[in-house]
C-alpha cells in the first residue's frame, strides 16, 4: 500500500490517538517513572521496543490461532502470555547481548508486562481488523507517542521540582494537575488526520 | 471447548519451551570466583566487614579491592581458606573490624519486648517474626548471629545466646600447633 497510509497511521496514533493523553492507557509508568528524565528515557526505549514487537506476535497469535478456531474470548489470556514471554525473552537476549543497555533498563524491562498499554494496543488491534504491517506500525505509533508522552512529562515534572507551587498542590497533586492540561492540550490534535 | 483447552496449553508449552531454550543458550556466566569466594564466607550478612553483605564483600576481594581479613565471623579459618583461594599469603583478622566469638543465636526476652518491630526491620536474613505491637520470636535455624538487632532494640530486650557444642554441630578444629619447614629455603 502507499506510504502516505501509513504515514497517516503514526500521526493518529502518536498524536490524535495518543496512547496516554487520549485513550487513558499506561498510565501507571506515566504517573510513577517520570520524576526524572534519564530514568524516562530507558522506560521509553523498553516500552516501545516491547509494544511494537508485542502488537506484531499479538496479531499473528490472534489471526493464525484465535480467529481460525473462533476463540476470540481468549485474546486478553493469551496475548497477556505472549507478551509477558516476550518481555522475557528480550530481557535475556538483551542482558547476553547489549550488558550496557541492559544495565541502563535494568528494573524497566519486567515492569513492562504489566503495563496495559501494551496489552491495550495489541488488543484493540485485534478489534479493528488491521493487516499485520498495519498492526505493526499501530504497535510502533502507539510506542511513540508512549515515548513521547513519557519523555516531556518528565521534563515538565523536573521543572516543577524548581517551582513556586502552593503548598496543597505539592508533589503528585501538581503532577496530576499537569497531566491533565497535557491531556486537554493533545485534544487539540483531534481531525487531524481526516484532512 | 476442548480446543480452546488444547490451543491455550499449545501456547504455554511452546512459549516455556523457547524461554528454557533461551535461558539456557543466553545463560550470562557470572564471575566464578566471587561466587567461590561467597562459599568460604559465613553468610551472616552482618556488615562488620564494611560491605552490605557476603557477596558485595566476596565481589570487593574478587576485584582487589578488600583485604582477606576482614571477616571476624568466618574466623581464623575462613582466612585460611580465603589466603588459599586466592594465592596470598595469610594475615591475623584485621582487629578495626571486631573480633572472632563464638557462635551465637540471638534470644529475645518476650516478657520485655514492646513489639516495635525494629529488630524485624535490621535483620538481614528475615530470622525474626512478629508484628507491630506483638511479641517478635527469632527462628533460631535461620538466626546467622550477626547481632545486627542489638542496637536497634530500644528496651534491649535481645540477648546473644552462645550455641552449645554437641556432636551434630562439631567440627574438627584447625590445627593450632604451627607447623615449620624442616628445610630452610
Amino acid at each position: 500500500m502507499d506510504p502516505k497510509h501509513y504515514f497517516m497511521i503514526l500521526i493518529g496514533t502518536v498524536l490524535v490517538n495518543n496512547i496516554v493523553l487520549v485513550k487513558i492507557l499506561g498510565l501507571c509508568p506515566f504517573m510513577g517513572v517520570s520524576k526524572k528524565l534519564e530514568a524516562s528515557i530507558g522506560m521509553a526505549a523498553a516500552t516501545a521496543f516491547v509494544l511494537t514487537v508485542g502488537s506484531m506476535t499479538s496479531w499473528t497469535i490472534n489471526h493464525y490461532l484465535l480467529e481460525p478456531f473462533q476463540l476470540e474470548y481468549l485474546r486478553t489470556l493469551s496475548f497477556i502470555v505472549v507478551i509477558a514471554s516476550v518481555v522475557q525473552l528480550t530481557q535475556m537476549v538483551m542482558e547476553k547481548s547489549f550488558p550496557v543497555l541492559y544495565q541502563m533498563l535494568g528494573i524497566f524491562l519486567p515492569l513492562i508486562t504489566s503495563n496495559c498499554a501494551v496489552l491495550g494496543v495489541p488488543l484493540l488491534n485485534a478489534q479493528t481488523s488491521v493487516n499485520f504491517i498495519e498492526a505493526a506500525f499501530f504497535g510502533l505509533g502507539g510506542a511513540l507517542g508512549f515515548s513521547m508522552v513519557l519523555i516531556m512529562f518528565a521534563s515538565l515534572r523536573e521543572r516543577l521540582e524548581a517551582a513556586d507551587v502552593p503548598t496543597p498542590f505539592q508533589g503528585s497533586a501538581i503532577a496530576m494537575v499537569t497531566a491533565a492540561l497535557m491531556s486537554l492540550a493533545f485534544l487539540g490534535f483531534s481531525g487531524l488526520d481526516k484532512y | 471447548m476442548l480446543t480452546a483447552l488444547y490451543i491455550m496449553l499449545g501456547l504455554a508449552i511452546v512459549l516455556g519451551a523457547v524461554l528454557g531454550y533461551a535461558a539456557l543458550k543466553f545463560k550470562v556466566e557470572g564471575d566464578p570466583l566471587i561466587a567461590r569466594i561467597d562459599a568460604i564466607l559465613p553468610q551472616t550478612q552482618c556488615g562488620q566487614c564494611g560491605y552490605p553483605g557476603c557477596k558485595p564483600y566476596a565481589t570487593a576481594i574478587a576485584n582487589g579491592e578488600a583485604d582477606i581479613n576482614q571477616c571476624p565471623p568466618g574466623g581464623d579459618e575462613g582466612v585460611h581458606a580465603l589466603a588459599d583461594l586466592m594465592g596470598v599469603e595469610y594475615k591475623p583478622l584485621n582487629e578495626e573490624h571486631g573480633e572472632t566469638k563464638p557462635p551465637a543465636v540471638a534470644f529475645i526476652d518476650e516478657d520485655t519486648c514492646i513489639g516495635c518491630t525494629l529488630c524485624i526491620q535490621a535483620c538481614p536474613v528475615d530470622a525474626i517474626l512478629g508484628a507491630a505491637k506483638h511479641m517478635h520470636t527469632i527462628v533460631a535455624s535461620e538466626c546467622t548471629g550477626c547481632e545486627l538487632c542489638l542496637p536497634p532494640c530500644p528496651v534491649d530486650c535481645i540477648t546473644m545466646e552462645p550455641i552449645e557444642e554437641t556432636p551434630e554441630n562439631w567440627k574438627w578444629k584447625y590445627p593450632t600447633i604451627p607447623i615449620k619447614p624442616v628445610v630452610k629455603l
